[in-house]
């Protein structure tokens, strides 16, 4: 117990949650960049590291990289505090809220497909929820849930699979993929 | 192994999770955009419940303001304002409001219109 005192902060666990994190931070610039039809429907690309992570490093893990990255690219976008940092928050701790019993369910019925689905449609009702008390504090909001949810199944759906695709080149070990 | 090789990794769960997560999203599309058809429009004046209109039946009504009347009219389940006294004209361009729970508000005639009924319960506005 002792050595808990003297452990530095910088382990090597804590410096590959921070790479991480940067990798997320930068797909979430492109994810910023790609222009939206509706604000809300976003392709979600910075989630396909919440699902790598959280595959091999578990949940405490992937809610740091998560959260640490709602942080860093709102430093990088500039928008700290301001109510898309907020929503972009509320979104990350809606989908971590739901892959915690999510990641828990038996692997071998259930994979990133599910994991992906399910902290989509969360992300997406934890900012309906923060939009509805706080932005637009009208019922009139619930008349966009069809389409941000459709969105959301949508590019939960898609996510998942290329997520499923990376875990299968990286079982197999080579990089190719085999069918 | 071999479980996770077919559909690009889709395990028999990810497709009991997808379909529930559609039934989900159809029940929402059907409690928002397929709720059943509003059956009153209620005109306010002044604060104050002015009349209110059946909408089956077509019908204009004017209704007086502190800047002049605003004309309201009803057709075929849906309503409108037709004409309004204001300067930006926000609650003529909104068109017709055709579901439970949408309002147009004109503001500087101090009149309103709510659709209500069919199911819609909230109807409420916080100014």
């Amino acid at each position: 117990m002792t050595a808990l005192a003297t452990e530095p902060i910088l382990t090597e666990r804590t410096i590959m949650m921070a790479r991480w994190a940067a990798l997320a931070v930068l797909l979430g610039l492109v994810d910023a960049a790609v222009p939206s039809p509706v604000p809300g429907v976003k392709p979600g690309l910075a989630n396909l590291v919440t699902l790598w992570v959280l595959w091999f490093e578990g949940w405490r893990f992937a809610a740091g990289v998560s959260l640490l990255r709602v942080l860093a690219s709102s430093l990088v976008l500039g928008n700290l505090f301001s109510p898309g940092f907020f929503l972009a928050l509320s979104g990350a701790l809606g989908s971590l809220l739901v892959l915690w019993p999510a990641s828990r369910l038996p692997r071998r019925w259930f994979g990133v497909w599910s994991w992906s689905m399910l902290a989509a449609t969360g992300h997406m009702l934890a900012q309906m929820a923060l939009v509805r008390v706080w932005l637009i504090p009208h019922d009139g909001l619930w008349q966009l849930a069809p389409v941000l949810l459709g969105s959301a199944l949508l590019t939960g759906a898609v996510n998942g699979g290329i997520v499923a695709r990376l875990l299968r080149l990286k079982v197999n070990g080579n990089g190719v993929a085999t069918h | 192994m071999n479980s996770t090789n077919r559909f690009w990794g889709l395990r028999p769960g990810d497709a009991l999770v997808a379909g529930v997560l559609l039934c989900f999203w159809f029940w929402i599309l059907h409690a928002t955009w397929l709720s059943p058809a509003p059956t009153e429009a209620r005109v306010y004046a002044g604060g104050a419940l002015y009349a209110r209109l059946r909408l089956d039946q077509p019908k204009a009504l004017a209704v007086p303001g502190p800047l002049g009347e605003t004309r309201i009219e009803v057709m075929a389940g849906k309503v409108r304002v037709a004409s309004d006294p204001g300067p930006r004209q926000l609650c003529v361009r909104q068109g017709w409001l055709s579901r439970p729970g949408d309002a147009a508000l004109c503001l500087p005639n101090r009149v309103s219109v709510v659709l209500t009924g069919g199911g819609a319960s909230y109807d409420s506005l916080s100014y």
